[in-house]
């Protein structure tokens, strides 16, 4: 068996290397090609970024930028791979390189290959380009030099000239369906079927989504893992299902395929989505990896339990449904059974005059984790509070129903003073923890404040909520 | 001999033009080496520290043998195997690089594992047994304090009498305040490739921003002539000051393992262990007592700066010297004792970090401004202009350095009229009027940094430069490229001597074999040091070729003229190539050294008195901030620099300082928190936890100007002033902005009680505290 890929328009063909080699020290160290960095091993810095090219349903390249710190060499089976070195051909600097040196983009360079790839997959992209998008394209890119502004203003040069070069163009190949070195297997099911007979075949395999969580075994505790079942290759995992009431998403399904949707749907997620690590993270995290992780800060978390989620677990011998919010058991434990998997999530479609609204509160706006997440999904009738629930990540163990709050505001009329009762009730809901990311006192108040934003917030209190959209 | 400088019109990339970066086209392909790019020779190995899990223990046994029985391990070393000195204290003695008796904080590192590959060494290196016996700690500056523990003694300046001053003064106030440290998060972590050589000779390319001092240290530890070692670094990913000292330890530790294991050997600190292990910026605990007039002026101040210095002195005593030596900003202190004490933690030893002190100083003594004014009921601003440096009088420093170049009244009127400051206060009260949830804050931060380092035996600096035969050259100096653009302005230097283009000129790696006995590349003052040292190689060869040409056209030297890449002598000229080559066959030398050392220096490191700095630089921001008072998020709106950099080398480089600078100090004052634990362990430790400015955090209007027309009023090169260091503390508005946004919540005049750095949830507890007191 054998890993197939392109890497700068050349075929590549491993078949001796571990599977958690990591694709950053593959290149590295195996291809000799150091023009990718490591700054973290972490997903944070973006100083390993680069670019895979894969077609959309309309077979039109689509350029994502991803970290290869996080990411192992199976991943990028049948894969069309682009880094730094692949950019300048025939001696010509690709525009986001011109536009760096001439913006003065670069001081000690280090951080620069990797802003050079972010900056690449987003002007071969077809997004408008103003500042709030170059920002949510550099979120996942740390630079300590300079300040960033001539990035910003080099993102803006390059990405004036339209045309696209094209790397996309190149004979598919076929991915295979495993690999193996001595004695690591990574198992590449591409049906149901498949992935629900290897999941009791090897109860003891890790399954890998994106790998945006499980990579850091890889990248940072060097652990040589000896089974892993992959799900992006699985299909009916990859699939999204719209109907009149609800909208179901394959538990391998990237943040990037689900953002267009959440906006249309839930605008308010959407932004949230944007705000989980960057678009390095979003374009192979997923959110059946967010809930399989159960993480107490795991962004979506609150917000799907809020509106009323429902999972779909698979194992071989059937299916079963449970509401997301019954998922999360204790602190990281979750019901998942032996053999089973997460299939997808079901997500009812706000009805009428249901109004959803999700507020992630961190030290940073971008790409950090959340100090307390509030989500809420509230029906207002005239006055009157019809409906409510309300779900909060960062205050307990697990994400978990704020019901003391919601019963100071069901049923009573929408006025500031039933959000401040609603905000009083925090403290029946939760005995949360202090930590490095913000204290206990912290938390309380803030997830009580957090009942006056939504207040002012759905009725148009105020003509500036949040200070980013200053 | 600096006569005519501003004259002189270069050819491509002379002095004061805009040239970009020298290797930003490697940069941006990749193709810039770092020293993790460099191919490795075969056969080169790994190593890893094998770090203490407890802050303070007594090392009772280190059992290495289930390690060295890993396929892979070349060898496992602790303090027992070094056969020189245990020891790289850059200042005082005692600290070595592998713990000996002791381990003094969590992440001492007290063994080394070097191995086949990484992932052999790191996982043999848990297979390190290390027997601790776990003693109490101390973990709090204040602890340290009360215990009387200190790295080294503590320091103080004083002049006139401050108790008797601040008794008799018509208003007194005090108070306290705390600004934590910050890691440097340089992209490349610390690194070190050590390549043992003939006999025991050894070359180290190491990460570092003073060579020497790695060159010193590789030599202490391996008990050999320091002439047997040679450094090199071409670039860092990033120094900041933490590669100052910091980088000894990778270093050395590398060459020890390269010589027991006689193979080349590779430390890369990953970017947690790098966290852990290496030093940061200093956090200070202040306290002050001050006496104040009807007017606003301080009659009397007494200021306590507790600094956590760590487990060792480090550099910790330049560190609290230019602490206190900024204590007064750019105020007249007439009587003042400023009091530092370097306080001794189990935690890792706190290290230089851009601005060296000097940060924390200023922004002790703008919350004092800030005080006087809340406590006056009037504005920050008046406060300050009833303070400042006179030009005449009023004008000497605690440290009795006369203040002879101060710019900062024009400096500051200059800006507040450019942006409109007195306009938008009114428009931020009028916001704050109309929001309830939203406040906004503004604020002005004036800076005055001296340079020069603060001990006199550093200011000193060497270069080497060769002319070719065909005209092209080769430059070399003690100054190291970090990003920071020195190679390319100490390359422009050159370029104006010889009058050539700047591309005729090779910039190569900084090596202790080329320029010996060099200072580390900081103070702000690489440029100032080294750019003068090429000065004089450069015109020491200049002069022999003109010498050489005046025979050739056979006219007197004075008549010789060096200009766009070509010589002159009345109407006759030839290239700049030509004149090599015969000044060649004359068998003239096409090669020097040159040296500087900063004038009109001297300071008495036991009085802390004298004339530390040869001249001070100024500059001033305005910055306007939102702080959402339900959740303690806050952004920077807008920020206006006007920074003086004397007549810029390079407007293009020394704008890039100023932003990132700028955009680095934020951070320290707003997202970037270092916590740890009861146990003393750092529990943000990678970028997952320890938030450095995004690209969004960059204030969207973010205008930077440079101060024209500002010759430096001492001769530096090129009438130029330095600019690494002092934007940085330009960010203390934004935090100063945030605390005016908290201020503006209570309708009296109350100072806010607001540690730096200001977190979401800091500033939400200063709100809260702020509701509660002016309800009551
Ligand atoms: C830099 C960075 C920033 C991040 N920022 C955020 C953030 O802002 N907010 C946030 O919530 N998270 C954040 N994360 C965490 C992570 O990106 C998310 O949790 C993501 O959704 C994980 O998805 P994945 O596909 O990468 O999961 P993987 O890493 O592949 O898997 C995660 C876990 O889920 C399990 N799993 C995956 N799929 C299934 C399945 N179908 N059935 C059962 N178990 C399964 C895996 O076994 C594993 O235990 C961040 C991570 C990084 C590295
Ligand atoms: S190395 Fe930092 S994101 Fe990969
Ligand atoms: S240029 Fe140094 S980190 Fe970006």
């Amino acid at each position: 068996m054998t890993i197939q890929f392109y890497l700068n328009g050349e075929l590549r063909r491993e078949d001796a290397v571990s599977p958690t080699t990591t694709v950053l020290d593959y290149l590295r160290v195996s291809a000799g090609k150091t023009g990718t960095k490591e700054g973290c091993a972490e997903g944070d810095c973006g100083a390993c970024t680069i670019v895979v090219v894969r077609k959309n349903g309309d077979d039109e390249p689509l350029y994502e930028a991803v970290n290869s710190c996080l990411l192992i060499l199976p991943q990028l089976d049948g894969a069309n791979v682009v880094t730094v070195e692949g950019l300048a051909r025939d001696g010509h600097f690709d525009p986001v390189q011109t536009a760096m040196v001439e913006s003065d983009g670069t001081q000690c360079g280090f951080c620069t290959p990797g802003f050079i790839m972010a900056l690449f997959a987003l002007r071969q992209g077809n997004e408008k380009i103003t500042d709030g998008t170059i920002h949510d394209a550099l979120a996942g890119n740390l630079c300590r030099c300079t300040g960033y502004r001539p990035i910003v203003q080099a993102a803006h040069q390059a990405c004036q000239d339209a045309t696209k070069d094209l790397y996309g163009e190149l004979s598919p190949l076929i991915p295979g369906e495993g690999y193996e070195h001595n004695h690591q297997k990574f198992f590449a099911p591409q049906n149901l079927s498949q992935l629900a007979e290897m999941r009791t075949d090897y109860p003891k395999a890790m399954i890998l989504a994106g790998g945006t969580d499980l990579g850091l075994l890889f990248s940072k505790d060097r652990d040589p893992l000896e089974a892993i079942i992959y799900t992006s290759s699985v299909a009916e995992l990859g699939e999204i299902e719209e109907t009149k009431d609800y909208l179901e998403i394959g538990a391998a399904v990237t943040y990037t395929r689900i953002l267009p949707y959440f906006e249309r749907l839930y605008p308010s997620f959407a932004t949230l989505i944007t705000r989980i690590g960057s678009r390095q993270i979003r374009n192979v995290g997923t959110i059946g990896g967010n809930i399989g992780t159960a993480s107490p800060i795991g962004d979506t978390l609150p917000c799907l339990i809020a509106l009323d989620a429902m999972l779909t677990l698979y194992s071989k011998t059937g299916s079963r449904e449970l509401p997301l919010e019954d998922f999360f058991i204790e602190y990281r434990k979750t019901d998942l059974k032996p053999g089973e998997f997460i299939k997808s999530i079901r997500i009812p479609k706000l009805k009428n005059k249901q109004k959803f609204r999700a507020y992630k509160i961190s030290k940073r706006y971008d790409q950090d984790i959340s100090s307390v997440i509030g989500a809420y999904r509230i029906e207002i009738d005239g006055l009157r509070v019809k409906d409510i629930r309300i779900a909060f990540g960062g205050m307990a163990e697990i994400p978990k129903r704020a019901v003391a709050c919601e019963g100071a505001i069901l049923d009573k009329e929408w006025v500031e003073d039933t959000a401040l009762k609603a905000g009083l009730a925090v403290t029946t809901d939760f005995k949360p923890l202090s930590d490095h990311r913000a204290s206990k006192d912290y938390r309380l108040c803030v997830a009580a404040n957090l009942f006056i934003r939504l207040y002012r917030d759905l009725t148009d209190a105020e003509d500036l909520m949040e200070v980013v959209a200053a | 001999m600096m006569d005519g400088f501003e004259e002189r019109q270069a050819t491509i990339g002379g002095a004061h033009a805009k040239v970009k970066h020298d290797s930003a086209a490697r940069h941006v392909t990749g193709k810039a080496i770092f020293i993790d790019d460099i191919v490795a020779p075969p056969g080169t190995l790994e190593a890893v520290f094998v770090t203490s899990p407890h802050a303070h223990a007594k090392i009772n046994s280190i059992d290495k043998t289930k390690a060295l029985n890993i396929d892979g391990v070349h060898d496992v070393l602790i303090a027992e195997d070094i056969p020189g000195r245990n020891d790289i204290a850059p200042v005082f003695e005692d600290e070595p690089i592998l713990a000996e008796k002791f381990a003094q904080y969590v992440g001492h590192p007290v063994a080394l594992v070097a191995a086949d590959n990484y992932d052999v060494a790191f996982h043999a290196a848990k297979e390190v047994f290390v027997e601790y016996q776990v003693l109490e700690p101390i973990l709090s500056i204040a602890e340290a304090l009360k215990r009387k523990e200190f790295t080294y003694p503590p320091q103080i300046i004083g002049r006139g009498d401050p108790e008797s001053a601040i008794a008799a003064a018509r208003h007194k106030i005090s108070g306290e305040i705390a600004c934590g440290g910050q890691d440097h998060f340089y992209l490349e972590g610390q690194i070190a490739l050590a390549q043992p050589g003939e006999e025991t000779d050894i070359t180290v390319y190491s990460s570092t921003q003073h060579p020497t001092e790695v060159q010193h240290s590789v030599s202490k530890i391996l008990g050999i002539p320091i002439n047997d070692v040679t450094i090199e670094v071409r670039r860092m990913g990033g120094a900041f000051g933490g590669k100052e000292s910091q980088a000894s330890i990778i270093a050395a530790a590398a060459a020890l393992a390269a010589v027991k294991t006689k193979r080349p050997v590779k430390i890369r600190l990953r970017r947690d262990d790098d966290m852990v292990i290496t030093g940061k910026r200093h956090d200070f605990e202040f306290t002050y007592v001050a006496g104040v007039g009807d007017d606003g002026r301080i009659e009397g101040i007494e200021i306590v700066m507790a600094m956590r210095s760590g487990n060792v002195a480090d550099l910790s005593s330049g560190v609290l010297a230019r602490a206190l030596c900024h204590g007064d900003n750019c105020y007249y202190l007439p009587n003042v004792r400023l009091s530092g004490f370097p306080c001794k933690t189990n935690t890792v030893s706190n290290t230089a970090f851009r601005g060296f002190g000097a940060p924390q100083g200023m922004l002790l003594m703008e919350v004092v401004i800030e005080h006087i004014a809340r406590h006056l009921g009037q504005s920050v601003d008046a406060i300050r202009a009833a303070n400042y440096y006179g030009t005449s009088d009023r004008n000497i420093t605690p440290y009795e350095q006369v203040v002879k170049d101060s710019i900062v009244v024009e400096l500051t009127d200059r800006l507040a009229r450019e942006v409109e400051y007195e306009d938008r206060k009114l428009e931020v009260k009028n916001f704050n009027s109309r929001h309830q949830t939203l406040k906004k804050g503004i604020a002005l931060m004036p800076v005055k940094f001296g340079i020069s380092f603060n001990a006199p035996p550093l200011n000193q600096a060497g270069a080497l430069v060769h002319v070719y035969t065909d005209g092209s050259v080769h430059l070399n100096h003690g100054g190291t490229e970090m990003g920071q653009g020195l190679f390319i302005k100490v390359a422009q230097v050159v370029a104006t001597v010889f009058q050539i283009d700047v591309n005729n000129i090779k910039i190569s790696a900084t090596r202790t074999d080329k320029v010996p006995n060099t200072s580390a590349t900081a103070a702000s003052a690489g440029s100032d040091l080294n750019g003068m040292a090429a000065f004089n190689a450069a015109e020491t060869i200049k002069k022999r070729m003109a010498c050489i040409a005046a025979k050739h056209f056979d006219v007197p030297e004075s008549d010789v003229e060096f200009r766009q890449n070509r010589v002159f002598a009345g109407n006759v000229s030839m290239p700049f190539a030509e004149l090599a080559q015969i000044t060649w066959s004359n068998r003239v030398s096409l090669s020097a050294t040159g040296y500087y050392k900063t004038p009109e220096i001297h300071w008495d490191p036991i009085k802390l008195k004298g004339n530390p700095f040869y001249y001070f630089t100024y500059g001033a921001c305005i910055s306007e901030v939102i702080i959402d008072t339900l959740t303690g998020e806050s952004r920077v709106l807008r920020a206006d620099i006007l920074q003086d950099c004397g007549m810029s080398l390079n407007p293009t480089v020394d704008y890039g300082q100023i932003e990132g600078a700028f955009v680095q100090g934020m951070g320290w004052l707003t997202s970037e928190e270092l916590v740890w634990d009861k146990e003393g362990r750092l529990m943000t430790h990678g970028p997952s936890t320890y938030k450095i400015p995004g690209s969004r955090d960059v204030p969207p209007d973010f205008n930077i100007h440079i101060l024209e027309d500002a010759p430096n009023r001492f001769p530096t090169i090129f009438r130029s002033k330095a600019v690494g260091e002092p934007p940085l503390m330009l960010a203390i508005s934004v935090w100063l902005a945030i605390r005016d946004a908290v201020a503006s919540i209570s309708e009296s005049p109350l100072a806010p009680k607001l540690n730096a750095p200001a977190t979401p949830e800091a500033i939400l507890m200063a709100v809260n505290d702020i509701r509660q007191r002016a309800n009551q």
